[in-house]
């Protein structure tokens, strides 16, 4: 069996935007035409995270979930703004697979024991943000606060294992956009409390980082940058390793 | 062709629909038991827990409906995920009776080394030249994802072996009802062939 790669897509008001270190978003296009793209392509999967839901505290925008999905024939997964029980159903009713929580989960874990338990732990992802601090330590970060939160990320990994999601997307902050790599350690440290779906997601730039990521143990390897930007210059260009390739990663 | 899929608030509808339409199969969302005795075929999905299907189904009045489906009416059904899992007589999830189509358990993954659930795209090997797999001959790779899979009582229902550290069970069948737990909806062009011949072999 090969390991997933994922393709991640960063919404602000319904259109593609990526960002560098959680910052400077660049415009990418049009989320609809990047689907039938990766569709095309036979993607694996796709994941879309609405970066701006939480922050302005806005409504998952369903018929546009809708859209995705009508052009989406792989798994798609959705995260921004999921507040409560009924939104996470008409979403999930909007066609989309899986839920990802973030901002909630670091409040605490009612949503996600809720989720979990209406709709089973397949379909209920916990996203987090990882930044080190002054001194090099790993730490969560949130984007709505725009800071470190005081919770050690071990703590957060033993929570996110109690809690039984069936899947961690382990994302660096510092790495995001960069395209200089993953952070392996960051996947290796997870790995000792979670026995989940791993996926590792910031700063893969070519395939080789792919498979490095999976070498390390992680379950998938997620990227923005990798499949949206073409050369130094940045020039939007939508790509995705074809199936030989990807069964090299996984080898 | 008048395709139902069964709308007991488990599961994911939307993509159904939409790989269907790719077929030309204007299927509908129903939890209606008229409307489902009165299809040509019956899908039913499902995704999450096993006794909250179950239980979904006992509340909208379905498990008699589905029973006649099956034995009556001869409707062909699929069943996918734990849609599929249902059609078996109990699993390790729960604590409900399955709609017993299939004689068949559901048990869940032990592999301490494996990540669980089983999550990804995976290859399906065919028992046999059945209607499901027939028009599929090189490459057979579906989109799982589940942490319980099936454990037939007879060999005869089995369709398919996939492998996660161990082989296991991944579609089964007996008579007119079929039960694959990987997600053809979710699986290009791969899911679309096998529901094609689902539909019209």
């Amino acid at each position: 069996m090969n390991k997933r790669i994922i393709p991640v897509l960063l919404l602000k008001d319904n259109v593609l935007y990526k960002t560098e270190k959680f910052k400077k978003p660049k415009y990418i296009g049009d989320p609809i035409n990047a689907v039938k793209i990766f569709s095309e392509k036979e993607s694996d999967e796709i994941t879309f995270l609405d970066i701006d839901a939480s922050k302005k505290n806005k409504e998952p925008n369903y018929n546009f979930i809708k859209d995705i999905s009508s052009e989406a024939f792989m798994p798609f997964s959705y995260g921004g703004g999921i507040k409560n029980l009924f939104q996470a159903e008409k979403i999930l009713n909007s066609g989309c697979e899986k839920l990802i929580i973030n901002n909630s989960f670091l409040k605490n874990s009612d949503l996600a024991r809720t989720l979990i338990k209406e709709f089973g732990s397949s379909t209920v992802v916990c996203c987090v943000d990882i930044k080190k601090n002054f001194f090099g330590t790993y730490k969560i970060f949130s984007h709505v606060k725009k800071r470190i939160i005081s919770e050690s990320f071990d703590e957060f990994l033993v929570r996110c294992a109690d809690i039984g999601f069936g899947e961690v997307i382990i994302q660096s902050v510092d790495n995001d956009g960069m395209r200089n790599g993953y952070d392996l350690n960051l996947v290796e440290r997870a790995r000792k409390h979670l026995s989940c779906q791993l996926v590792s997601l910031g700063g893969a730039g070519q395939i080789s980082d792919l498979k490095k990521i999976i070498k390390v143990g992680a379950d998938a390897a997620a990227a923005g940058s990798f499949f949206s930007f073409h050369g130094k210059y940045k020039a939007v260009l939508i790509s995705y390793p074809t199936y030989n390739e990807i069964k090299q990663i996984s080898s | 062709m008048n395709v139902t899929i069964v709308d007991y608030k488990v599961g994911n509808i939307g993509s159904l629909i939409s790989m269907l339409s790719r077929l030309n199969i204007k299927a509908k969302a129903s939890s209606d038991s008229d409307y489902i005795l009165d299809s040509s075929a019956i899908i039913l999905p499902g995704v999450g827990a096993y006794d909250r299907a179950m239980n979904s189904l006992k509340k909208l009045n379905l498990i008699k409906v589905l029973n006649e489906c099956v034995y009556d009416k001869n409707i062909p059904i699929l069943g996918i995920c734990l849609g599929a899992q249902i059609l078996g007589k109990s699993s390790e999830e729960g604590d409900e009776k399955g709609l017993g189509f299939i004689d068949m358990d559901v048990i869940k993954f032990q592999n301490k080394k494996l990540s669980i659930p089983h999550m990804g795209w995976n290859y399906v090997k065919p028992t046999r030249k059945s209607k499901i797999f027939k028009n599929l001959d090189s490459e057979r790779r579906f989109y799982f994802v589940h942490s319980y899979y099936f454990k037939p009582k007879d060999k005869n229902n089995i369709e398919s072996f996939s492998n996660y550290g161990d082989d296991f069970v991944s579609a089964v069948s007996k008579n007119n009802v079929y039960g694959v737990q990987f997600h053809p909806e979710k699986s290009h062009r791969f899911g679309l062939q096998l529901l094609k011949d689902f539909f019209y072999e």
